[in-house]
């Protein structure tokens, strides 16, 4: 009894303290950097202004400090905004919407290991088998929001947004799911600690070459050796990864509807797409969760083909994590996950500054005709390697 | 007459979008790092930085009255300003210059002269106007208050604000 209650304990520590020490604070910094890099994209400052408010307490100067104090003064500006909720909507989906469009993004982040360990404890809330199929199985419920709002909203744009939100995900949660599949065969595993795992192994499934030495540990799984570090077939391997890698990210973007696919919002057409009746906190959870969808779409994507917590010529396995080295150790592997997060929020918001918006037809027919298509072919062409692999 | 217009052969890169989107790329990434490392400025940050010293001879700020070299006052109540000014912010209260005074040829000084700078457009029209080249478009343009009261700018502060002009003007000249 108490064993389940200590593990009850350590998942809701480790579930909160994922969610608001590292996520939420993320999310508002994402929103900073938005403004911040699509400004200088289009050589402008952006926010640079708002800092430690000193003039408040009476004093001569505020510091700017970058503006990173920003997001604190649109959280405030967010909250104290008039909620207002219009006559002609239907009340109860109205009000479900949003938490609908931020919940489940949060709920994928339990598959995610984010981190090797600290102090014994393996950094992922819920080590569980069905790994990836959890998050596109929740990701996906996150269209619900969109679509939700746009029916309860009762009013044409909105609608509109959430027409083509659902038609866009049937598009795409396809090359989606088929994209990674051959990573699922060559790992032999959904369970994304697994498939860390392998990679800490044999390579980051991106890196064409693995050079022994950056890993410390021998090539190999139960003492039988599966990958050379410099063969052939490593190399040959790449390249069918390589592509699935280019499918996934791209059907990331259209799945957390950012720019070249934001079809549902698409502004300039759809006066606000899915939210344009929303104001005050149920706007900020609409952004916030599309914030939070696209931070779990690169923690996705870093997990699957950047080795995720993994740094190369660091030791992968902590042997004594008690010690002081021990848990130093576990905190670079959940920075090292983070920063590489970090990295691909800059990939995103940099596509998002320099393409223009697809077109609907467009859209549809680089699902349906090209990446469908790519992706089952790629599914087979690691077929035919994998058998070589294992001789 | 209609006429087809002949859709443009696109080649297989152009098909291919990934040209077109690494060079789209990358030159958002050149603008990113120009602007990050300080290589190119555009943005002026205003209240640290002003461009006041680069402000042209004709900058057409806050409107002003003017004394001459002598610190004797230009306007002579005339009121052509207080017609032509199309928001009707200078309103004049003329006064009579009495009869043993060394200037009474003029007749009129202007008792209260007043430009609300919450009406006023910044035309120019007042300077244009003034027979006596009393009224000067000044390159003040950050006037500020916090009552409607403050923006309205009295004799006193259009004094302040204006300062001295020199150069002739018949009216004041005995011989003429």
């Amino acid at each position: 009894m108490t064993q389940v209650l200590l593990f009850a304990l350590i998942s809701l520590i480790k579930t909160l303290g994922l969610i608001f020490l590292i996520i939420l604070p993320m999310v508002s910094y994402t929103v900073y950097a938005e403004r911040r890099v699509s400004a200088m994209i289009q050589d402008r400052l952006g926010p640079n202004r708002v800092g430690i408010p000193l003039t408040l307490f009476g004093l001569q100067k505020d510091i700017p400090f970058f503006g990173l104090v920003q997001p604190v003064a649109d959280a405030v500006k967010l909250l104290l905004k008039e909620d207002f909720t219009p006559n002609h909507v239907n009340k109860f989906y109205y009000w479900l919407a949003p938490a609908c469009a931020m919940a489940p993004s949060m709920m994928a982040l339990a598959v995610i290991p984010f981190g090797s360990q600290l102090w014994g404890e393996p950094m992922v809330v819920a080590n569980v088998n069905i790994g990836v199929l959890w998050v596109f199985a929740v990701s996906s419920l996150g269209v619900y929001g969109i679509v939700l709002a746009g029916w309860s909203s009762n009013s044409k744009y909105p609608f509109l947004g959430g027409i083509r939100s659902t038609s866009q995900m049937i598009s795409y949660e396809l090359s989606l799911a088929l994209s990674v599949i051959p990573i699922f065969m060559i790992c032999g595993t959904l369970n994304l600690s697994e498939i860390v795992r392998y990679q800490t192994v044999h390579g980051w499934l991106i890196s064409p070459i693995w050079i022994k030495g950056i890993s410390l540990f021998p090539l190999s799984i139960n003492g039988q050796e599966i990958i050379h570090s410099f063969h052939i077939l490593k190399i040959i391997l790449w390249i069918p990864l390589f592509i699935s890698f280019i499918v996934f990210t791209i059907s990331m973007f259209a799945e957390t509807n950012r720019l070249p696919f934001d079809l549902p919002e698409a502004e300039t057409e759809l006066v606000g797409g899915y939210h344009t009746e929303y104001s005050s906190m149920k706007f900020a959870l609409f952004f916030l969760g599309e914030y939070a969808a696209m931070i779990v779409g690169s923690a996705v994507i870093v997990t699957l083909f950047f080795g995720a917590w993994h740094v190369p010529f660091l030791p992968t396995a902590i042997d004594d994590p008690y010690t002081f080295w021990g848990v130093i150790l576990g905190l670079i592997h959940i920075a090292a996950f983070f920063v590489k997060v970090a990295l691909l929020l800059l990939l995103f918001i940099w596509v998002r500054w320099t393409l223009p918006r697809f077109r609907y037809d467009q859209l549809m027919r680089l699902g349906w005709y090209f990446f469908i298509e790519i992706a089952l072919v790629n599914v087979f062409i690691v077929a035919v390697i994998l058998p070589f692999m294992r001789e | 007459m209609p006429y087809t217009v002949s859709r443009p052969k696109l080649t297989f890169s152009e098909k291919a979008y990934f040209p077109a989107i690494f060079a789209g790329l990358g030159i958002t990434l050149r603008h990113f790092i120009n602007i990050l490392s300080g290589k190119k400025k555009v943005t002026m940050q205003y209240p640290e930085e002003k461009w006041d010293q680069n402000l042209p001879a004709h900058y057409r700020g806050a409107p002003t009255l003017v004394r001459d070299e002598h610190g004797r006052e230009r306007c002579v109540a005339c009121q052509l300003c207080e017609f032509i000014c199309p928001p009707r912010a200078i309103t004049i209260h003329p006064g009579e210059i009495p009869i043993e005074d060394r200037w009474r040829k003029v007749e009129k000084f202007p008792q209260e002269f007043q430009i609300d700078m919450i009406r006023c457009i910044y035309c120019g029209l007042c300077e244009e106007v003034c027979p006596e080249q009393a009224i000067f478009l000044r390159k003040d343009y950050a006037i500020t208050g916090l009552t409607r009261q403050e923006m309205v700018h009295d004799k006193k502060k259009l004094y302040e604000l204006g300062g001295v002009m020199t150069g002739l003007v018949h009216k004041w000249n005995d011989k003429k």
